[in-house]
């Protein structure tokens, strides 16, 4: 879907839960089988719609997970203990349901494989969701595209998509996987053991700044990241950035 | 709950945006009218916590745009925009 094209309007459509998988004890993605899905561009996301039995309706965004070439429309949600749709998406949702959504949207946190690189990819929590589809993009289409993935994460066990971050990473010369752990670090751990700051940037970050660089997370963490990336050389225009809130639930 | 984490950008407007406009405005360029500023709509800052969103420079934080909707109505205030860049 080209970017220049005017875009139809934007309507409500249902899929079927296809499948469920626990990625963290909070995290779960939801794939669905979406017969009018027209297609997205990584990064982009979708309005979830929940309709109360008394009319009360709750609508919220979530990152699409998978890629454009992928099977399947997938988003990863993460529970929030007094959200108002996430408990309903992660917990009581089965194979089969129905889920009205519409999508894709947005356009600025986007990456195209043509658009090149190098990658530098900065994802704090579920802010690794977009990333995760841009870097299965990046693998579907087989370019060596130089690409970055820094996640920061509480632990270990809040790491979402583990086994296939580290299965791209070790497959894939041209790409590199660093985590740091903020609050807790398994024994012997190897990664980072603090928040991201300017020091793990610039030893993560590409020599002379060069390419783009995708920064999502919480509002504060993509401030400090995004903040950051300029202290090292990075340009405004070069650092695209997400935030999402508290209120995502 | 901080002031700050009421926080949000441009990429949050999204949906709200397609509901009115037949392009993808994230990826429109705005100037800001108070300050001149120049930034893609999916960075500046958006508040959803009013009753309606409201966009602000990232640079000087003034306010851009207003958009509040009900019942199938919208109201679009844009006085502080000067111009928008759009991508046809």
């Amino acid at each position: 879907m080209a970017r220049a094209a005017v875009l139809g309007r934007l309507t409500w459509q249902l899929g079927e839960v296809a499948e469920l998988v626990d990625e963290t004890p909070r995290v779960k993605t939801i794939l669905l089988d979406a017969p009018d899905w027209a297609g997205h561009r990584a990064g982009q996301h979708v309005d979830v719609r929940l309709t109360a039995e008394d009319g009360y309706v709750a609508e919220r965004s979530y990152s699409i997970a998978s890629a454009p070439e992928d099977g399947r429309l997938a988003i990863t949600v993460e529970r929030l203990d007094d959200g108002e749709v996430s408990p309903y998406l992660a917990e009581e949702l089965v194979v089969g349901d129905k889920l009205e959504f519409r999508g894709p949207i947005g356009g600025y946190f986007v990456w195209e494989a043509r658009e090149g690189g190098p990658l530098l990819l900065v994802g704090g929590g579920s802010g690794v969701v977009p990333l995760r589809a841009m870097l299965r993009h990046r693998a579907a289409v087989g370019l060596d595209t130089p690409a970055r993935l820094l996640y920061s994460s509480r632990s270990l066990a809040d790491v979402i998509y583990h086994d296939e971050l580290d299965m791209l990473d070790s497959a894939d010369p041209h790409l590199e996987v660093r985590y740091a752990l903020t609050r807790e670090q398994p024994e012997g751990w190897s990664g980072y053991s603090r928040r991201v700051d300017e020091e793990i940037l610039r030893e993560t970050a590409y020599p002379n700044a060069e390419g783009i660089a995708f920064v999502c997370g919480p509002t504060r963490f993509v401030e400090t990241v995004a903040d950051g990336l300029v202290g090292i050389g990075y340009a405004p225009e070069q650092v695209r950035t997400e935030r999402f809130g508290p209120t995502g639930g | 709950m901080e002031e700050q984490d009421l926080k949000l950008d441009g990429n949050s407007a999204a949906g709200l945006l397609r509901e009115l406009f037949t392009f993808e405005l994230t990826t429109a360029r705005g100037r800001c009218e108070n300050c001149g500023a120049v930034a893609e709509v999916g960075a500046v800052m958006v508040y959803a916590n009013a009753p309606g969103s409201v966009f602000r420079c990232p640079q000087c934080e003034s306010v851009l745009m207003r958009i509040v909707s009900n019942g199938g109505r919208y109201w679009l205030d844009a006085r502080g925009i000067s111009w928008l860049e759009i991508r046809a």
